[in-house]
């Protein structure tokens, strides 16, 4: 069961964070005053890649929600992290980032001791 | 060199991310392991957890951590957000130890020490790669 939850929840996490980017990164820089909260609150609902993400999230939410119900917390946020290394090379595929030697070397040194702490 | 505004902004968007996320997944863990039922596939039994204070405090805190994220990536790439929010797994890790009183072996801690690593490693590199398109529709 935790690991059916934590498919779940990684799958999930992966296709919201990079609808997520992929609209904020057209919609130009934000901030998080009154003011700037209200506009990124209005972004979720007229981006429909932003407003797909929330389903993605609710999905993903859901499935750690009961994912920390059975299993310890510093177990389930570091495995949580399994997208890590998924996620990056997406970013890189789909987003055209530019990952570095030194960002993914740093992010493989995160991932190795993310898979760590999950033991 | 002095830092620019962007990237001061940047770095304070992490920390108030990294503060909201790990007390929320602490306060949700915490309600979830007191819930007197087992969440499963129907949504009345999330529904009725909602009602729980734990759960509610950790849900309110991770809704604003959530929208400081969006404008946190708004300013800088997604593969520089996601290793440095990995310090948050490194948090995870000392609440559930300090607050939860879970058993954390050696070999975790030495996981705390890669994260921290990487995390360092990954900060020294540019936050934005693909360019912005300030106020773009």
């Amino acid at each position: 069961m935790i690991w059916i939850l934590l498919t779940i929840t990684v799958v999930a996490t992966a296709a919201s964070d990079l609808l997520q980017s992929y609209e904020m990164k057209r919609a130009g820089a934000q901030s998080v005053g009154a003011r700037g909260m209200g506009r990124l609150l209005r972004s979720i609902v007229e981006r429909r890649y932003l407003l797909l993400s929330i389903v993605c999230l609710a999905f993903s939410f859901f499935a750690f929600m009961a994912l920390l119900q059975v299993a310890p917390l510093s177990f389930a946020v570091p495995a949580s992290a399994a997208s890590f290394i998924l996620e990056t090379a997406l970013a890189k595929i789909l987003l055209k980032e530019r990952i570095g030697a030194r960002r993914a070397g740093g992010s493989l040194l995160v991932l190795c001791g993310v898979v760590l702490l999950g033991r | 060199m002095p830092l620019s505004t962007k990237t001061i902004r940047t770095y304070l968007l992490l920390l108030l991310f990294l503060g909201l996320r790990a007390f929320g997944n602490l306060s949700l863990a915490w309600g979830t392991k007191h819930l007197p039922e087992r969440l499963a596939a129907d949504p009345l039994v999330y529904l009725r957890s909602m009602l729980d204070p734990g759960i509610a405090l950790g849900i309110g805190m991770l809704i604003v951590a959530l929208l400081v994220r969006l404008a946190l990536l708004s300013v800088a790439d997604l593969s520089f957000v996601l290793p440095m929010t990995a310090t948050g797994y490194v948090l995870a890790a000392l609440l559930g130890r300090f607050f939860l009183q879970e058993a954390v072996s050696p070999g975790r801690w030495l996981a705390v020490a890669l994260i921290f690593g990487g995390a360092a490693l990954v900060s020294s590199t540019p936050q934005s790669t693909t360019g912005q398109r300030e106020g773009a529709k």
